[in-house]
C-alpha cells in the first residue's frame, strides 16, 4: 500500500505490459506480450491449454519474473520481485483453488495476513469492516462468524474476491472463478465482477468459458502459444474467437459447428 | 431482491439482515445452538464431564479414599506437571505437527536442573532459566529441520525422543539420581505450598465477574457498532455455573488440604496461553497454517516462522513441566519423564477438544484433559494395579481418545464444520 493511494479515475491505464516474455529454459511460455488494463474494465484473458495464461497471472502476482519486457503500473515502470511486492502495489489474485482456511471464520479469513491490532485482536472494527465489504458487494454470506467449511462454493468464491478487495487493490484477477460453480452460483460471480468493476477497479479474468466471457468482458484479450493473437470485444462472433483461439477456422470446434448447423438444415 | 431486504428492514443490524439464518436469542436460543453444535460433532466439554463423571463413579466403588478431598489436592499437585507438557503440546498439534519427545524434554530438564542446582551450585531460578532454555533450543531444532528438510516431525522428534534420553542419562552420570533439597521453596512448591483460603475463594469467582464485566463491555461495543450480541442473560447464566462449579470444588478441596499454588500457577499458564492463542495475530496465524499451510503462505503469513515459535513453545512448556516434575518427586532421576509422560500428554491434549489433525483446539484443553489423565492414573495407583496393567488402560484410554476426535471430525465434515 506504500504506493498509490490516491483514487484512480475511470478509464484511466493502470496496467500495461509492453513486450513481456517468459522463457523456461528452452521453452518460450510468453514471447511479447501486451496487455493494457484500465479502470473500471474487465479484460477477459481466453487461450487454451498451454497458451501461457497461467503464466502471465503469475507474472503479475509476483510469482515469476518475466524474462524481458516491462511492466508498467499508473504510468511508472515496476518491477514485480514478489507476491508482497504485487499486493502492495494494489494487483489483488483470486487463486483457483481460493486458498482459505476452512476452520477459521469469514471474518478470520477476509483478514488473514493483515489483521488489525496485532496484538489485541480488533474482532469487533474487523466484523465491522467484513460486513461492509459483503454488503458493497451485495454478497449473501448468512454468518460471517461460521466456518468457512459450511459455506457453499458461491459463498465461498465470493469471500475470495471480497478478501481480494479488503486492501483496495487497483486490479483483481480472478483464475478460473466460475469452474467449480453451478449455474446459480456462477451468475452471482459474474455479478459480483460486475460490481467489482463498477468500484471502479481494473479486472483480469481468466476463463475457459465463453458464455462467461461474452457476459461481463470489455475486451477478450486472446493469448495463442505464448503470444497475442488478437483483442476482440464481446460482439465480435463466436467464430471469429474460436478461430483465434485455435489458430484456424478449419479445426474440430468449427467443424462441428458446421456439422450441427448441416443438421439442423436438413 | 437487494432493494426489497433494505426496504423492509431498515434499521436491521449488520449481522442480522440475512433473514435465511436462524437467530437464536436468549437462553432458550442458547441452549438450542449447544445442542446443533453438539449433534454435528462440536463436542466441546462434553467428552471430559462425561469421563470425569465416569471416572469418578467407577472409582469411588472401587476405592472411596478416590473422592476425598486431600486425595483431589495430591491429584491437582500431579496435574500441574504433565498439563504443562500438554499445554505445550497443543501448539504442536494445531499445526497438524507432533512432537513425541516431550517426555524425554522433560526428563531432560529435570536433570539439568538437578545438576545445574544441587551438583554445581547455581541459583534456583538460574537453573530453571537453564533448563527452558535447553527446551527452547530443542525446538528451534525440530523446526528447522522442518523447515529446512521438510523432515516430517513425527521422524525428527523420535529420533529427539532417544537423543534426549541419552542425553539426560549421560548428565546424570552414574548414580542415575540426585535428591533436591527437602527444605528448598522449590520442592516445598511442589509438595506442600497451599493457596490461602480467602485466596482461593476470590480467585473461584473472578471468572464469572470477569465474564459478566466483558459480556456487558462486548455488549455495548457492538451495539454502538450495530452488530448483535449474545443476550445478557447467557452470559449470566454462564458466569454463575461457572462460579457456583468454581466455589463448591474449592469448598471441596479446603475440607482437606486446599488448592496447590503448583495448579495455580499451570491454570495461570493456560490462561496465559489462551489469550496468545485467540487474540493476537501469531495466534490466528497458528490456526491458519493448522488448517491450510498454501492459504497461509498466499495471504502473507510467514508458514516457517509460526512453525518454528509453536516447536519452540511446545519444548519450552515440555522443560518447564520437567522442572515442576522435579520438584514434585524432589529428585532428578533417569526414571523422570520415561515411560507413559509422553502419551499422557499427548491424550490430556486431545481428551480436552485439541484436535491431531491440526486447525482445532484450545489452551484449555490441556487443562481439562490433564484432570481426565490425572485422575485415571491417580485411581489406577488407589488400586494399587501393577505398571503392566496401567500402560494397557493408559494406553486404551489414548485410543478412545483419538477414536473421539476422529469421529467427532467426520460429523463435523459431513455437517459442513471445519
Amino acid at each position: 500500500m506504500a504506493e498509490g493511494q490516491r483514487k484512480t479515475v475511470k478509464g484511466e491505464l493502470l496496467l500495461s505490459l509492453r513486450n513481456v516474455s517468459k522463457q523456461f529454459g528452452a521453452v518460450t511460455a510468453l514471447s511479447d506480450i501486451e496487455l493494457d488494463v484500465h479502470a473500471g474494465e474487465v479484460v477477459a484473458l481466453v487461450g487454451d491449454n498451454g497458451a501461457g495464461k497461467s503464466t502471465l497471472v503469475k507474472i503479475l502476482a509476483g510469482v515469476h519474473q518475466p524474462t524481458s519486457g516491462t511492466i508498467e503500473f499508473l504510468g511508472q515502470k515496476v518491477t514485480l520481485s514478489d507476491p508482497g511486492k504485487a499486493l502492495e502495489m494494489g494487483i489483488a489474485t483470486v487463486f483457483q483453488d481460493l486458498a482459505l482456511c476452512e476452520n477459521l471464520d469469514v471474518v478470520a479469513n477476509l483478514f488473514l495476513g493483515h489483521e488489525l491490532n496485532p496484538w489485541r485482536l480488533d474482532e469487533l472494527q474487523m466484523e465491522v469492516r467484513a460486513w461492509t465489504l459483503l454488503q458493497e458487494l451485495a454478497a449473501r454470506i448468512p454468518s460471517v462468524r461460521e466456518p468457512i467449511a459450511s459455506l457453499s462454493g458461491g459463498q465461498r468464491q465470493t469471500v475470495a474476491i471480497a478478501r481480494s478487495l479488503l486492501l483496495d487493490p487497483k486490479i483483481i484477477m480472478l483464475d478460473e472463478p466460475t469452474a467449480a460453480l453451478g449455474v446459480a452460483q456462477t451468475a452471482e460471480v459474474l455479478n459480483l465482477i460486475e460490481r467489482v468493476r463498477d468500484r471502479g477497479h481494473g479486472v483480469i479474468l481468466i476463463s475457459h468459458n465463453m458464455e462467461d466471457v461474452r457476459a461481463v468482458a470489455d475486451r477478450i484479450v486472446v493469448l495463442r502459444l505464448g503470444r497475442n493473437n488478437g483483442v476482440f470485444t464481446p460482439a465480435d462472433s463466436h467464430e471469429d474467437l474460436i478461430a483465434a483461439i485455435t489458430g484456424a477456422s478449419d479445426n474440430s470446434v468449427s467443424r462441428r459447428a458446421a456439422r450441427k448447423m448441416e443438421s439442423l438444415g436438413e | 431482491m437487494d432493494q426489497a431486504n433494505k426496504t423492509s428492514a431498515p434499521a436491521a443490524q449488520l449481522d442480522r439482515a440475512d433473514t435465511r439464518v436462524r437467530h437464536d436469542e436468549g437462553i432458550g436460543g442458547w441452549l438450542r445452538s449447544f445442542y446443533d453444535r453438539v449433534r454435528s460433532g462440536d463436542l466441546g466439554m462434553i467428552p471430559v464431564i462425561v469421563g470425569l463423571l465416569l471416572i469418578s463413579a467407577v472409582f469411588s466403588t472401587l476405592n472411596p479414599v478416590f473422592l476425598a478431598p486431600n486425595n483431589l489436592t495430591n491429584m491437582l499437585f500431579d496435574a500441574a506437571a504433565v498439563g504443562l507438557i500438554a499445554l505445550g503440546i497443543v501448539f504442536v498439534l494445531l499445526l497438524g505437527e507432533i512432537d513425541l519427545s516431550i517426555g524425554s524434554m522433560s526428563g531432560l530438564a529435570s536433570a539439568l536442573l538437578g545438576v545445574m542446582w544441587v551438583q554445581f551450585g547455581y541459583p534456583v531460578p538460574v537453573a530453571i532459566a537453564g533448563a527452558i532454555a535447553a527446551g527452547a533450543i530443542m525446538g528451534l531444532i525440530y523446526g528447522f529441520l522442518r523447515n529446512r528438510f521438510e523432515m516430517p516431525s513425527f521422524v525428527a522428534t523420535l529420533a529427539g525422543l532417544l537423543a534426549l534420553l541419552g542425553m539426560q542419562l549421560y548428565i546424570l552420570g552414574p548414580t542415575g539420581s540426585i535428591n533436591l533439597p527437602f527444605t528448598s521453596g522449590m520442592v516445598r512448591f511442589g509438595q506442600i505450598y497451599i493457596m490461602p483460603m480467602w485466596f482461593s475463594y476470590a480467585l473461584a469467582v473472578l471468572p464469572g465477574l470477569l465474564m459478566i464485566w466483558t459480556g456487558h463491555r462486548t455488549r455495548q461495543q457492538r451495539a454502538a457498532a450495530n452488530l448483535s450480541s449474545t443476550s445478557m442473560s447467557v452470559v449470566i447464566l454462564k458466569a454463575v455455573l461457572l462460579s457456583a462449579a468454581l466455589l463448591f470444588a474449592v469448598w471441596y478441596l479446603g475440607k482437606g488440604r486446599g488448592v496447590p499454588w503448583m495448579f495455580g500457577v499451570f491454570v495461570a499458564f493456560v490462561v496465559v496461553m489462551d489469550y496468545a492463542l485467540r487474540r493476537t495475530k501469531w495466534g490466528r496465524s497458528l490456526f491458519a497454517v493448522g488448517g491450510n499451510a498454501e492459504a497461509a503462505r498466499r495471504s502473507g503469513i510467514n508458514v516457517k516462522r509460526v512453525r518454528l515459535t509453536a516447536f519452540v513453545v511446545c519444548s519450552s512448556f515440555a522443560a518447564l513441566g520437567g522442572v515442576f516434575a522435579a520438584s514434585r518427586l524432589a529428585s532428578s532421576s533417569q526414571q523422570a519423564g520415561t515411560g507413559d509422560v509422553n502419551l499422557n500428554a499427548i491424550a490430556a491434549a486431545v481428551i480436552g477438544g485439541t484436535s491431531l489433525f491440526g486447525g482445532r483446539g484450545s489452551a484449555w484443553s490441556a487443562l481439562l484433559g490433564v484432570l481426565v489423565i490425572q485422575a485415571i492414573s491417580n485411581g489406577l495407583t488407589l488400586l494399587n494395579l501393577s505398571s503392566s496393567l496401567r500402560y494397557m488402560i493408559t494406553g486404551a484410554v489414548l485410543a478412545i481418545a483419538v477414536i473421539v476426535d476422529s469421529l467427532a471430525r467426520r460429523s463435523r465434515a459431513s455437517h459442513g464444520r471445519a
